[in-house]
């Protein structure tokens, strides 16, 4: 289906990733969005509470994040598209309320516009160091889905995306920016609606009595019903069965949990998305995300320049982690090189699937800015010696 | 165009980050060219330094940040002081005559203009910053007049395209009649420091 023209602001921008990223929701059909706005991710609710009034949208400023990612899963379940946005302190807050719409199944869409930290760290600096947190952040077995923008144009384009992944798989979303791709203005082309896709709940045509919202559909993906809609049913946090009810069982917890994980993990070639440029008889492969790939190209160039067979593969989607494709690749290189702005997260996932048949060479950076390109060819130099 | 970098300055109030985003915007949206620009996010207020900068070119714009401006906007004397060593040996300050005691070095090309008392004159001293812009385009040449004019239309509050294209023509014209194309700047006294306030 195609964008509702009331979100969709037709036209080349000169925008910052922020507002960027809220005309990327708008566009998406977001009507909903609670938040506690908190730097460096404001800029991206003043734009929605400044817009929504021309669009029939909803803001509300919550009184914490606990609230507002209740909010956002409570709303989704009225079939209104829901997002809220926040940076690292607010995301750790939100954590359970993330599990939540994880058990669920809640379609919604959660924004961190990363700072440095821990804890309050570095407001208005820059930091990609809650990778693993997007993986990992809330208790018990779950597969996230997030994207990571590393300009204006992908901030629109990749939030658009998490709407669409979110419908398509009924998992909250993450859009992993940064401090700097929120906060750094550049073109933005938005183009007209019948040019932008858009994908719809799936809502259930089944009549009531005979629907069960935790039916597996094939893809076990189960269909929608809103609540308001003249269904009866039930959902909870708690282990449930098709119908949403509890029941506290080993059987029930193991089909509940394997559907949950085999719904990302069966489709992972459909949702992983990365750019991959000459690591056909590459010594190094350079794998990066966000802001960092911006850097990473540079680093490359310097050394492609000295001679060095350097590959490069940018994620889009970060989770889940296009294991497969590292895995082939890892018996072809010697070396992956993995700048990000943290102390080590996601080459985690690199040395994982490297397994030892190829090094898993981190170039840390611990937040408040970007690498020096040379610090990433240096360690691309060191990784062929 | 190779990749030029451009920090403005002021205090917080004066437009500077109006200034600058109106640079790339005409630069990236009007010209067809690359712009990023980065305001700077600490404890601003109005009256205290703020700056933004800017990196032009004709191609991708990998890195975001600026090294070392080749081009220095300074529209207050706290905004030049905190910034005025970073410019390239032969960068090009511009600035604000009456309100910055420019150091003027030998290779660097300096350009000042009574930007204030201009945008006073005009009716509105909130202008200042757009005399200033015009004073910029014509100083630098780096984008057409007609789209940094554009520029400045689309990027003002709605009502105040007039005065505003007035400001940046002001601004434009102050170039043309006391520098003119190809000048080399303020001449830099033997001492190599000029105080412009008189």
């Amino acid at each position: 289906m195609k964008a509702d023209p009331a979100g969709v602001l037709t036209g080349v921008h000169y925008l910052d990733g922020d507002f960027a990223c809220g005309e990327g929701a708008m566009a998406a059909g977001c009507r909903f969005v609670a938040g506690y706005p908190i730097t460096p991710s404001t800029e991206v609710v003043e734009r929605i509470s400044r817009r929504f009034p021309m669009m029939g949208g909803t803001f509300i400023q919550m009184e914490d994040e606990l609230a507002s990612m209740a909010a956002v899963v409570g709303a989704a379940w009225t079939g209104t598209k829901s997002m809220t946005v926040t940076s690292g302190p607010g995301f750790s807050l939100m954590m359970e309320n993330i599990g939540l719409g994880a058990m669920m199944e809640t379609p919604c869409v959660v924004v961190n516009v990363q700072r440095g930290g821990p804890s309050t760290g570095l407001p208005t600096m820059a930091g990609q160091a809650d990778m693993m947190q997007a993986r990992w952040g809330s208790h018990g077995d779950y597969e996230p889905i997030a994207l990571s923008p590393r300009s204006p144009q992908e901030a629109f384009d990749f939030t658009i995306d998490a709407f669409n992944l979110a419908e398509q798989y009924r998992v909250p979303v993450f859009v992993m920016m940064d401090e700097c791709v929120g906060h750094m203005t550049e073109k933005v082309v938005i183009p007209p609606a019948e040019e932008i896709e858009i994908v719809p709940r799936k809502l259930t045509e089944k009549p009531p009595g005979e629907y069960l919202p935790y039916q597996n559909n094939g893809n076990k993906v189960p269909e929608f019903a809103r609540a308001g809609d003249g269904y009866r049913f039930h959902t909870t946090g708690l282990t449930h069965d098709e119908r949403g009810y509890p029941e506290m069982s080993e059987e029930c917890q193991e089909k509940n949990v394997s559907r949950l994980l085999e719904k990302i993990r069966g489709s992972a070639d459909k949702i992983t998305r990365f750019v991959e440029n000459e690591t056909d008889g590459a010594d190094v492969v350079v794998l990066s995300y966000g802001i960092t790939a911006r850097v990473a190209r540079m680093g490359i160039d310097l050394a492609r320049k000295k001679g060095v067979k350097v590959g490069e593969i940018r994620l889009e989607v970060v989770w889940p982690f296009p294991e497969k494709r590292i895995r082939e690749l890892s018996k072809k290189v010697k070396a992956f090189v993995v700048p990000e702005i943290n102390y080590g997260q996601m080459v985690l996932e690199v040395e994982r699937c490297a397994a030892g048949r190829a090094g898993a060479i981190l170039v840390p950076h611990a937040g408040g800015g970007v690498h020096d390109p040379e610090s990433i060819s240096s360690a691309i130099l060191g990784a062929v010696k | 165009m190779s990749r030029t970098e451009i920090r403005v300055t002021g205090y917080g109030g004066q437009g500077v980050v109006l200034c600058a985003y109106i640079i790339g915007r005409a630069n990236a949206v009007n010209a067809g060219n690359h712009s990023t620009m980065i305001q700077s996010f600490g404890p601003e207020a109005r009256g205290s330094a703020c700056s933004a900068t800017l990196a032009l070119s004709d191609e991708e714009i990998l890195y975001p940040y600026i090294r070392r401006p080749d081009i220095f906007v300074a529209m207050s004397a706290e905004g030049y002081d905190k910034h005025r060593d970073e410019l390239k040996p032969k960068g090009t300050l511009v600035y604000e005559k009456d309100l910055v005691p420019a150091r003027l070095k030998k290779g660097q090309r300096s350009f000042g203009i009574p930007s204030t008392r201009i945008a006073e004159g005009l009716g509105r001293s909130l202008v200042q910053n757009i005399v200033m812009l015009g004073f910029f385009a014509a100083v630098s040449g780096l984008i057409p007049r007609d789209e940094v004019r554009k520029a400045v239309e689309d990027s003002v509050p709605t009502g105040t395209e007039e005065l505003n294209l007035k400001a940046f023509d002001a601004g434009w014209s102050y170039f043309e009649e006391h520098y003119g194309a190809g000048a080399e700047g303020d001449a830099v006294a033997a001492a190599t420091v000029v105080s412009p306030v008189a």
